[in-house]
């Protein structure tokens, strides 16, 4: 049986979950066996989790299990493993995911490989694929072990509703008391996904000459619903948060569209974006060795061309 | 404070990759390789800075052959107090992280640092896995590290979107992300003292690697990037709905 952990986040099973378990739902299928999910905390949608492949939705409100330690979840999904008899445990690769990864595979003397981007090869032992050194390669990756544990890369398979609602039920669970007091959160509000989730980024460089400009950035975010981004300089410039700094040091995405404006293409930054499956690359300066990455250049000043562009997207979804 | 500082030997962020034997193993030819950046940057030089406030000492661990000397003396002309070497190639990152771990345990320490990820395979597994195997608490991506006394450390993590600030006691384990601390440069006395301090050679324990490495691949090539007139916006806003299908 598979077993995939559904993170939720405000009440909510957050995207990464769902492709978490969609995933291991696509993997149950070539293994013949069944997938089921595990929810901690309360979630309104965990039912909908049975659109996406799962057969059963099982779920853990203890108190213990509101605030995020990777040694209390630890321990509380390899306990959900062993009582289920999970043989593959699914994770999401976000930023819980990682911390849990080695956590819980540690606990179940499992073999574990993280940030996984294709369906399992299950025919002859188990065989998965990840992105190594920074996009520059992709490995292939055998695990040993009777079980097994996974995290899924986001945006890495598209989601789809293959099932109807699964029957929700409570599950007991060991929890540990943590040793972690959460003193604070900041986290964005706002309707954009955040950025490891996001399926459109839109990002800014050096390029746009200072933080006052960024309207025009904003502007074509909003016409197209993405999460906004930022290079290495503008980060350390503080002209936009350090949340936003994507590339080598910052958050590695790899959404469905990548538009860049003012960024020369560095390969750190190149490092955190490749993966991306459709760039669009804005800059004045012909030689910006980022134009050889992407898949649609324009030559021309931003300030002039941006504003064009979120018309022109305008336009087009009207 | 005992501190211990897990570092990896990668290949400089700016190599070009390729493979040899079929693709099985990395070909090094031509390839400079680093301390880690995460382990280098963040996390060896946030261990110093708690070094020079609460006293104590710091020193590296890392897995690997006598060929990753030169990273280690790096790492003690920046300034840790000493290393040890664990004498076997690192080849996943459960038996790196089983290898720390047991090494760790016969020590003690109040923190294990390492960086937030390897940026060779990127798993950030290994200080997940110490944690579990010492039952110590993990907190991951710190970008920001305090010790409001010897015993008691607050610290901020990234998260989706934002942070989460935490205390938590000694001893722990802290995967160390950008913020945490400057870059520091060893100067010349660092150098020559580095040569003098002990590097302590240890022998691994008996472990087989649970995950394998069958082979490597490069990413298909790029189809050569297609160029639009500035003044033509409506003309990419039509490529990227009918051609990339992605708006």
């Amino acid at each position: 049986m598979v077993l995939a952990f559904a993170e939720s986040s405000h009440g909510k099973i957050k995207k990464a979950g769902l492709e978490a378990v969609h995933f291991a739902a696509l993997t149950a299928a070539k293994m013949k066996t069944n997938c089921v999910a595990l929810v901690f905390g309360e979630a309104a949608d965990a039912a909908s989790l049975g659109e996406y492949g799962a057969t059963t939705v099982y779920q853990n409100v203890a108190p213990g299990l509101a605030h995020f330690d990777a040694q209390v979840y630890g321990a509380a999904l390899a306990d959900a493993a062993h009582q289920l008899g999970a043989t593959l445990l699914v994770l999401s690769h976000s930023a819980n995911g990682k911390a849990l990864l080695g956590n819980v595979s540690y606990r179940l003397d499992a073999g574990s490989v993280s940030a996984v981007s294709d369906i399992p090869e299950t025919e002859n032992g188990f065989v998965v694929r990840k992105g190594v050194y920074s996009g520059k390669a992709i490995a292939e990756v055998a695990i040993d072990t009777p079980v097994k544990v996974l995290s899924v890369q986001g945006n890495a398979i598209p989601l789809q509703k293959i099932g109807n609602s699964a029957p929700v039920k409570s599950l007991e669970l060991n929890v540990q008391a943590s040793r972690i007091t959460v003193l604070s959160a900041d986290q964005q509000t706002g309707n954009a996904a955040p950025l490891p989730e996001a399926e459109t980024v839109v990002s800014g460089g050096r390029g746009l000459k200072g933080p006052e400009n960024w309207g025009i950035l904003e502007d074509l975010a909003n016409v197209l619903q993405a999460t906004t981004a930022c290079s290495r300089p503008v980060a350390d410039a503080d002209w936009r948060p350090h949340h936003e700094h994507v590339g080598q040091t910052g958050i590695a995405i790899r959404p469905n569209l990548y538009i860049a404006m003012g960024i020369s293409g560095a390969i750190q930054h190149l490092a955190g974006v490749s993966q991306s499956k459709t760039i669009v690359v804005i800059n004045n300066d012909p030689e910006a060795p980022f134009f050889k990455a992407a898949n649609y250049g324009v030559v021309g000043d931003l300030f002039e061309v941006v504003p064009r562009l979120t018309e022109a997207i305008r336009n087009l979804k009207e | 404070m005992k501190i211990l500082v897990c570092i990896s030997k990668t290949p400089d962020t700016t190599a070009k990759i390729t493979f040899r034997d079929g693709g099985l193993a990395l070909d090094s030819t031509g390839i400079t390789f680093i301390m880690n950046p995460y382990d280098e940057w963040y996390a060896l030089v946030k261990a110093l800075e708690l070094q020079e406030k609460w006293g104590g000492t710091v020193s590296l661990v890392h897995v690997g052959m006598e060929d990753s000397e030169p990273i280690i003396r790096k790492g003690l002309a920046i300034g840790a107090s000493d290393a040890f070497r664990i004498a076997c190639d690192a080849t996943s990152a459960d038996q790196v992280a089983f290898q720390i771990a047991t090494l760790a345990r016969e020590q003690g320490f109040d923190i294990l640092f390492t960086g937030k990820e390897a940026i060779d395979y990127q798993g950030a597994e290994v200080g997940s896995r110490i944690a579990a195997q010492l039952d110590v608490p993990f907190v991951s991506f710190a970008s920001f590290l305090e010790m409001d006394s010897e015993k008691t450390a607050r610290i901020r993590r990234d998260i989706e979107g934002g942070t989460e600030t935490v205390q938590v006691d000694v001893p722990l384990v802290v995967s160390a992300a950008k913020g945490m601390a400057e870059q520091r440069i060893p100067n010349m006395r660092g150098i020559m003292t580095a040569k003098s301090k002990p590097l302590h050679v240890v022998t691994p324990v008996t472990y087989t690697g649970k995950v394998r490495v069958i082979s490597h691949a490069l990413p298909p090539a790029k189809k050569a990037v297609q160029f639009i007139a500035p003044d033509n916006m409506a003309e990419l806003a039509r490529l990227l709905r009918e051609e990339a299908k992605v708006i």
